[in-house]
């Protein structure tokens, strides 16, 4: 076996200089896929596609027609639709369903030379911190066994972690993309609500939702983000604002005099782990020595996050989740004489509990009668920690914090307690609830080896400014 | 009973639902068809696919925009649309997407006129734009239900009236005024049997001269003027019956049972329905601006009252002639065309186009039971026949056996070239020897008519003329024939 170099560009220059073939790149990572099947990280492998079609790129390289990703070998979350591929959400009730178009993402990676190397383990439809709420079972965190990869994109995290790919396509709703990048000792991007077309994202929380990237370094993600970014006339709701050069602009670092970053106090009380609390610390005052300005601000409503973001989430996920109801694709339930009782069996014996919780939760607050007391209310907390944000990033350029209050759990230590599984993502949810971008760097090691990640948050649309910091905080 | 009656007046409010006549539908880019076959115009999209998003096609909102200026309604700048949450199979996301607290349209009104030429305003509280569900079929196999796609999508628009309506007559009179509107603005074609146009009644009833409000109840689906007409009746009659018999109304969803004109309670558990609105997150907020309100403003047509008013100083048309051609956008149109062909725009030949379109015309789009659309006489062909008759080349009589001949031309061409023919073969006599020889030959041979004539029955003049007019084929000048047949008659 030949050996693969970690990031996109050492790639790419050994391809160019024929060292090696993206055939030999897809080789290398099915072996590890297969050897570390105990991960239970893949749903579906696409060997022969992915090998078919590195054969054609290697063709492409030769006559110099190859695309911007040539070389990048990519997982998705299976929430991402690939043309006539199973699309599982992690559920048993899409059993059997395979979908019928390519995902918007999907179709620019495919035309920049992107290999596909099949689709991860998550979280039955994106809930859940932990990648414990699939029906295909959980997800091992590669650095160990014992415990979760972090969730909901728990097989993304861990595939780029286990080298069974490059780079892996994930979702967030709530920090489904940072929390198991945070666990599993690399980096991973959200990007600004809008930034990416969610047109083939199997929708969660349509106003949260969003497509995110997890890799080794910030180039390769600047890379993969340059091709998926911009408007898409299939989403509505894709911003139309232009696509920067994040791959140039991922080469180049900050002048610490040129920055002010917050440090929001809010993030740094009860709760967190000593060794994260002592590691993010310490990496602030690196970035003061550095020269970098580093100012008090206060993001008051923080303590109302959780609450809100639990009563929008769920509230848009019992509406997005009512579409699988046996009627025209996935399981439907055998033993149903009426109508209703289809209904009731397919999505009762179809979805998981956790899922079943959500929709239950969502329905209850959208209901007349407490649609004032808990979905409006939420949507204004919503708006205040939305300015809370504007203010903050009114004063400075970014807000740094741990990314996770902890690091990686023991598997089933937390699954029978749903409230502190919600809160692992404490830090991460506000992000998704203000639309604004955010990245988890790897930032140091706790007293168990485990790895925790340092968040920065940006001002929308500041990916550029995100993926530039990562070179000043890892050097 | 009808004492008991007129101690009471009902309370009524429509909800009009409409087809909006787009090329694809409200969401996705699929046609928006009515007869194609089933699941034919369905995608991804429309079939409620998981990741799937809808993009808004924009012509429905000009439509919106259109009916509310044409019903006096304030235009919102920004409204968002809203999901209303309930399972059926043929509603592939698991909700409809509307509008529920912003509605682009809201507080309009409309003026129709009644029986006894009162006017009456009609408050409209909101119009807004919605898609419709699948059809679901469950009379096609014993042990299973099918459901079509294809309607899933398609765009509809709703006017909810204010409960200003009180009389049957009145509801009836709104939803043709509001129909009309709809086809004059080319929103809707009209059709309610085959369901594009359809209507739910909200019906109370009170004690004449009491403030308040008696408990309602909604009649559904209601898919034909008689159904809207005979529902209301049926509805009102059944709860003075509940209040006279001393039971208090429930409110209630009815369904109307066209056969035994009566109407009846839907079940009441399919009643407990929450349908949880919430603002739907996948579609961005709709902003309309005052560009766009200007551009719309600019293209609107002619409303019906306007053109009939038009009608009758640009053509001197009397009131019932243009308000009878102006009913219908497109059977105006025709009059217009059929005018505009005209080489002499006096007012008589417009008086004989006007004729023509509503005896003539009319009659045949009644016996063959189509639009004015379908018709296939040109405007223009009406013109020649009308310039023929007031150039005096042939009579009225035999410009209806001509019109009847060209009926049977299948285009522009072959008409014309008819047309010359029968404009020959039919042309006027004027020839006074020539007339005068039919006149005394119908005169031979009725003499017993001319004895009564003689004795004083001088309406038989008429009796006369026509068999003169028989015998000539249409085409001996009436004036002389008149002139002649006086002579004839008076001097024997
Ligand atoms: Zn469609």
């Amino acid at each position: 076996m030949k050996k693969i170099p970690p990031g996109l560009k050492e790639i790419q220059k050994d391809l160019s200089l024929k060292n090696i073939t993206c055939v030999d790149l897809v080789k290398n990572y099915l072996e590890n896929i297969n050897e570390r099947k105990d991960l239970n990280v893949f749903i579906s492998v696409f060997e022969n596609e992915a090998l078919a079609r590195a054969a054609e790129i290697d063709a492409k390289l030769k006559s110099g027609k190859a695309g911007k990703l040539a070389g990048a070998v990519i997982s998705v979350k299976d929430v991402i639709s690939v043309k006539d591929k199973k699309l599982t959400c992690g559920s048993k009730i899409l059993s059997g369903f395979e979908t019928l178009y390519n995902a918007t993402v999907i179709e620019r990676l495919l035309s920049e030379d992107a290999i596909i190397i099949g689709k991860v383990n998550c979280d039955e439809f994106a809930m859940g911190s932990s990648n414990e709420n699939s029906f295909f079972g959980p997800v091992k965190n590669p650095i160990d066994t014992t415990r979760v990869p972090g969730g909901s994109s728990g097989g993304s995290a861990a595939s780029v972690a286990a080298k069974m790919c490059l780079l892996s396509l994930g979702s967030e709703t709530g920090g489904s993309i940072r929390q198991p990048a945070s666990f599993c000792g690399i980096t991973g991007l959200k990007a600004t609500y809008g930034r990416i077309s969610r047109f083939g994202l199997v929708a969660f929380a349509s106003s949260f939702d969003s497509i995110g990237i997890f890799g080794n370094n910030n180039y390769d993600i600047a890379a993969l983000l340059k091709v998926i970014s911009g408007h898409d006339s299939s989403d509505s709701t894709s911003s139309d604002i232009s696509v920067p050069d994040y791959t140039e602009l991922s080469e180049q670092k900050f002048k610490p005099e040129d920055i002010k970053i917050g440090f929001a106090s809010e993030y740094f009380e009860e709760g967190l782990d000593p060794d994260i609390k002592k590691g993010v610390l310490e990496k602030i005052d690196s970035l003061k020595g550095k020269g970098f300005q580093v100012e008090e601000i206060s993001l008051p409503h923080t303590k109302y996050v959780i609450q809100s973001y639990y009563i929008l989430t769920s509230a848009e996920a019992s509406s997005n989740l009512s579409r699988f109801d046996g009627v025209r694709y996935g399981y439907r339930s055998e033993n149903s004489q009426t109508m209703e009782e289809m209904y009731v069996n397919s999505r009762s014996e179809g979805f998981g509990d956790e899922v079943k919780r959500r929709i239950m939760l969502g329905t209850y607050v959208l209901s007349a009668g407490y649609y004032d007391a808990y979905y409006r209310k939420a949507q204004k907390v919503r708006r205040l920690i939305m300015n809370d944000f504007e203010n903050a990033f009114g004063k400075v350029d970014f807000i740094i914090s741990p990314t996770t209050p902890n690091t990686a759990f023991r598997l089933g230590e937390k699954i029978e307690d749903p409230l502190s599984m919600y809160l692992n993502d404490i830090y991460t949810a506000s992000v998704n609830l203000a639309g604004i971008p955010a990245i988890s760097i790897p930032c140091g090691i706790d007293r168990n080896g485990l790895p925790f990640g340092i968040q920065i948050m940006g001002k929308k649309f500041d990916e550029p400014g995100l993926l530039k910091i990562w070179n000043n905080i890892t050097e | 009973m009808d004492t008991v009656l007129s101690k009471y007046e009902p309370v009524i409010g429509l909800e009009i639902h409409a087809q909006m006549k787009t090329k694809s539908k409200a969401f996705c880019k699929c046609s928006a068809e009515f007869h194609s076959s089933p699941n034919s115009n369905v995608c991804p999209v429309c079939l409620g696919y998981p990741g799937t998003l809808p993009v808004l096609n924009e012509n429905l909102v000009d439509h919106i925009i259109r009916m509310g200026f044409a019903l006096n309604c304030s235009i919102r700048k920004v409204s968002i649309f809203a999901r209303k949450n309930y399972f059926y199979p043929d509603l592939s996301k698991g909700y409809q997407i509307t509008q529920f607290e912003t509605p682009i349209c809201e507080n309009g009104f409309l003026d129709i006129s009644l029986r006894n030429k009162e006017t009456k305003r009609i408050g409209v509280t909101r119009i807004h734009m919605e898609e419709d569900a699948g059809k679901s079929i469950h009379d096609f196999h014993d042990d299973e239900s099918l459901v079509d796609f294809n309607r899933c999508g398609v765009p509809l628009i709703e006017i909810v009236s204010e409960p200003d309506i009180r009389s049957t007559e009145e509801a009836f009179r709104y939803l043709s005024k509001i129909r009309q509107t709809l086809i004059y603005l080319e929103i809707n074609d009209g059709n309610m049997e085959e369901g594009s146009l359809r209507c739910d009644a909200n019906i109370s009833v009170r004690l004449k001269g009491e403030k308040e409000f008696g408990t309602r109840c909604e009649i559904k689906n209601l898919n034909s003027f008689k159904n809207v007409s005979d529902a209301i009746d049926a509805e009102i009659f059944r709860q003075i019956k509940v209040i006279e018999s001393g039971g208090n109304v429930v409110f209630n969803t009815m369904t109307f049972n066209a056969k035994e004109k009566t109407t009846s309670a839907t079940r009441s558990k399919e009643e407990a329905h929450d349908y949880r609105y919430f603002p739907e997150p996948d579609l961005v907020k709709v902003t309309v601006t005052d560009e766009w309100k200007l551009k719309i403003l600019e293209s609107l047509p002619e409303f019906p009252d306007a053109r009939c008013k038009r009608f009758m100083n640009e053509y001197s048309l009397p009131f019932s002639d243009s308000d009878e051609i102006t009913q219908d956008k497109f059977f105006a149109d025709y009059f217009e065309e059929a005018v505009s062909g005209l080489k002499s725009k006096d007012e008589t030949s417009i008086r004989i186009v006007s004729n023509i379109v509503r005896a003539e015309v009319r009659r045949v789009l009644n016996e063959q039971k189509i639009g004015i659309k379908e018709f296939n006489i040109p405007g223009k062909v009406v013109s020649m026949i009308a310039d023929s008759v007031f150039a005096g080349k042939v009579s009225v009589t035999a410009s209806k056996e001509i019109f009847n001949i060209l009926l049977k031309g299948n285009s522009e061409e072959e008409m014309i070239s008819l047309f010359n023919k029968a404009e020959s073969d039919l042309s006027q006599i004027s020839d006074s020897s020539e007339i005068e020889s039919v006149v005394l030959k119908v005169l031979d041979e009725n003499p017993k008519e001319v004895q009564r004539y003689k004795g004083g029955e001088k309406k038989l003049a008429g009796f006369f003329v026509g068999k003169i007019m028989q015998e000539s084929r249409g085409k001996a000048n009436p004036k002389i024939v008149n002139e002649l047949l006086l002579k004839n008659l008076e001097t024997e």
